[in-house]
């Protein structure tokens, strides 16, 4: 088991170089430079600029000059941001894209979790058909126009709720929301179909034999059973909601790591690019290490060698 | 007499021949015909369908055809979903603007899978090295967040592309669906590699069939059914990514009508014409939530086995159902 976690471990190395280099070439093919403006700088300037952060040295040079730069902990600078450090701009943007994906992720499990226990209790009636319908509904919504419904019903037109901006709890309502809708209904169909694998097994059938009360066999053996492996996927979805809301950071205008990316993407800021992707190829390579251990710990027949 | 002989050897002849006629995916079709969501989803998507190739002939002004003078009026008999700041006709923007959501949708997929299927029947040809060096290659994609791939890839080349609409849509198709093969590839070889268990495999890999005659012949087309829901699935996907894109400002550029861009332009009126960006956003969910129950109802199809592990007796004894009524 430790052999395999230090093997995965290190795998990641390879993984993340790749995800590197392939960001660093497409990201130098874009045309343009960090420093285009409305009204272009003289060309003398943007000599100057390119010496001072060695974007004049060929692609491979700066590529390992990087990675050397990597080594000692070092993500370079934001081009756009007047030299702030790229770890700096990334652990300002991730504290709020993590509260924002926890706090999605709460509501999803709250909510996602419960639908699905009671639709497979009350299977194949009203509450379990409504369950279904509202997962369908909540997977095939996209996240951003949820918010726009959102926003034309709690903002335009009964004027609760601000559409921009991050801070208050008023301000978090909307996105939270629409971010957690896909998640919701994805929890909601997995609690359902395990719940229902669960009430067919036989030490189900001995606690009602027992004459245990509903809440004690539902709680106690059914939903206890029910939620492994549901647990064992939270942590990709986790990934998966802060690594996910570029769109919704960007139409609510919340000060994240998403918005941090596509403003990047727009401003061609190198260093800002590949902090941000490294990053965040971090978390998903991390959460997928973390399911497959999840499921070993969860389940005694899964052995990894 | 012969005839009556051969009836005692086969005692349920008619059970015998319609086995027989029913294959494996006219028995597929049946079941789905029967699942009346499915059958919705299908509708709705040959609806978008036929929307997308008529739209020519059926939108009532030039999708492009700015009127200054009529700009952002509401919904009338000459203007059947009202006008964007521009004086376009909204409804002929959003019949022209299907193309763009089901070609980007269906064409992606068409992507992935061609290319998810090429590296996953060969990771499952049995060669290791190969296998272990693509998987590993699959699994660097995987790492990368979607999203955040998209958004790089399409960034880069639609600037090489320079403004043509057409070819914006080829970086799509190519962007969304690099990022989409990996599942298709990872769920390709995981076939394959449980079907190489199976006798009939066993039986052509023992007569002298070559690996490669064994993974097209008998392997791959055992696949397809997998593959299909999994594409179908992954078209709702790419809907949202293109759309997704166009919000963000990374879509096709003006004045081609898609749906994401009507999204993107009716969303800077939301406050004061909601009517603008709230058609495309219903005409997006709808065409994506008809490809889920499209997909729902054909992995319920193809795979009568998933269907069947849904217990079929009462999920609860009665008594307990009795018990939980009253305690509601």
């Amino acid at each position: 088991m430790t052999s395999y976690l230090i093997r995965r471990l290190l795998w990641l190395v390879p993984v993340l170089l790749f995800v590197a280099a392939i960001t660093f070439v497409l990201m130098h093919s874009v045309p343009g430079g960090p420093w285009d403006r409305d009204k272009p700088l003289p060309p003398a300037a943007v000599e100057q600029l390119n010496r001072k952060y060695g974007l004049d040295q060929p692609l491979w040079e700066q590529f390992g000059r990087y990675l050397l730069g990597l080594l000692q902990g070092d993500l370079g600078v934001s081009y756009r941001q007047s030299d702030r450090p790229v770890a700096e701009v990334i652990s300002g943007g991730i504290k709020v894209s993590a509260t924002l994906g926890g706090l999605a992720m709460l509501v999803s499990a709250a909510v996602g979790v419960p639908l699905g226990v009671v639709a497979a209790l009350r299977r194949n009636r009203a509450l379990d058909y409504l369950s279904v319908s509202l997962a369908t509904l909540g997977a095939s919504t996209p996240n951003f126009i949820l918010g726009i419904v959102l926003i034309v019903i709690f903002a335009s037109t009964f004027h609760l709720l601000p559409t921009i901006g991050w801070g208050s709890w008023k301000q978090a309502i909307m996105p939270v929301l629409a971010l957690s809708a896909l998640p919701t209904a994805f929890l909601a169909r997995i609690t359902r179909a395990s719940t229902l694998e669960v009430l067919q097994q036989d030490y189900v059938r001995t606690a009602w034999a027992k004459g245990l009360s509903v809440r004690a066999v539902v709680l106690r053996h059914v939903a206890r059973n029910a939620l492994i492996p549901v647990l064992t996927l939270a942590g990709p979805l986790a990934a998966a909601l802060v690594t996910g809301s570029f769109i919704i950071e960007s139409q609510f205008a919340i000060p994240g790591v998403g918005r941090a990316f596509v403003t990047a993407i727009f401003g061609r800021d190198y260093g800002v690019i590949m902090g941000v992707t490294l990053f965040y190829g971090l978390v998903v390579a991390t959460a997928n290490l973390a399911v497959d251990l999840a499921y070993a710990a969860a389940d005694p027949r899964i052995r990894y060698r | 007499m012969r005839e009556l002989d051969s009836a005692r050897v086969t005692p349920f002849p008619a059970v015998a021949t319609e086995a027989r006629s029913r294959g494996l995916w006219r028995d597929a079709l049946r079941r789905l015909a029967g699942n009346r969501l499915a059958m919705a989803g299908a509708a709705f998507v040959l609806l978008a369908a036929a929307v997308a190739a008529f739209a020519p002939l059926i939108d009532r002004y030039p999708p492009n055809r700015q009127d200054a003078s009529a700009s952002f009026e509401g919904p009338s008999g000459r203007h059947w979903l009202g006008t964007d700041q521009l004086g376009r006709d909204q409804y002929s923007r959003l019949v022209n603007g299907a193309r763009v959501s089901l070609s980007v949708g269906i064409l992606t997929q068409i992507v992935a899978v061609s290319f998810g299927l090429v590296v996953g029947v060969a990771a499952g040809l049995g060669f290791r090295t190969l296998d272990n060096l693509l998987m590993r290659f699959t699994d660097a994609v995987y790492a990368f967040p979607d999203l955040l791939f998209v958004i790089l890839l399409v960034s880069v080349f639609r600037e090489a592309v320079a403004g043509s609409a057409t070819r914006t849509l080829v970086v799509m198709f190519v962007a969304i669906g690099l990022v989409s093969w990996p599942n298709i590839a990872r769920l390709v070889r995981g076939q394959i590699l449980s079907l190489r268990q199976q006798e009939f495999v066993r039986a052509a890999e023992t007569l002298g069939a070559s690996r490669l005659r064994v993974a097209l012949v008998h392997l791959l087309p055992n696949t397809l059914g997998p593959v299909i829901v999994t594409a179908t699935f992954g078209i709702p996907a790419a809907i949202f990514a293109e759309a997704g894109l166009a919000f963000i400002g990374l879509g096709l550029p003006p004045p081609t009508p898609s749906w994401g861009r009507l999204v993107a332009d009716g969303y800077d009126a939301i406050t004061s014409h909601s009517n603008l960006v709230l058609a495309p956003a219903l005409a997006i969910a709808t065409l994506m939530m008809a490809f889920t129950f499209l997909g729902d109802g054909l992995r319920d199809a193809l795979d009568p086995r998933l269907a069947a592990r849904e217990p079929r007796v009462r999920a609860l004894p009665v008594r307990a159902q009795h018990r939980l009524r009253k305690a509601a």
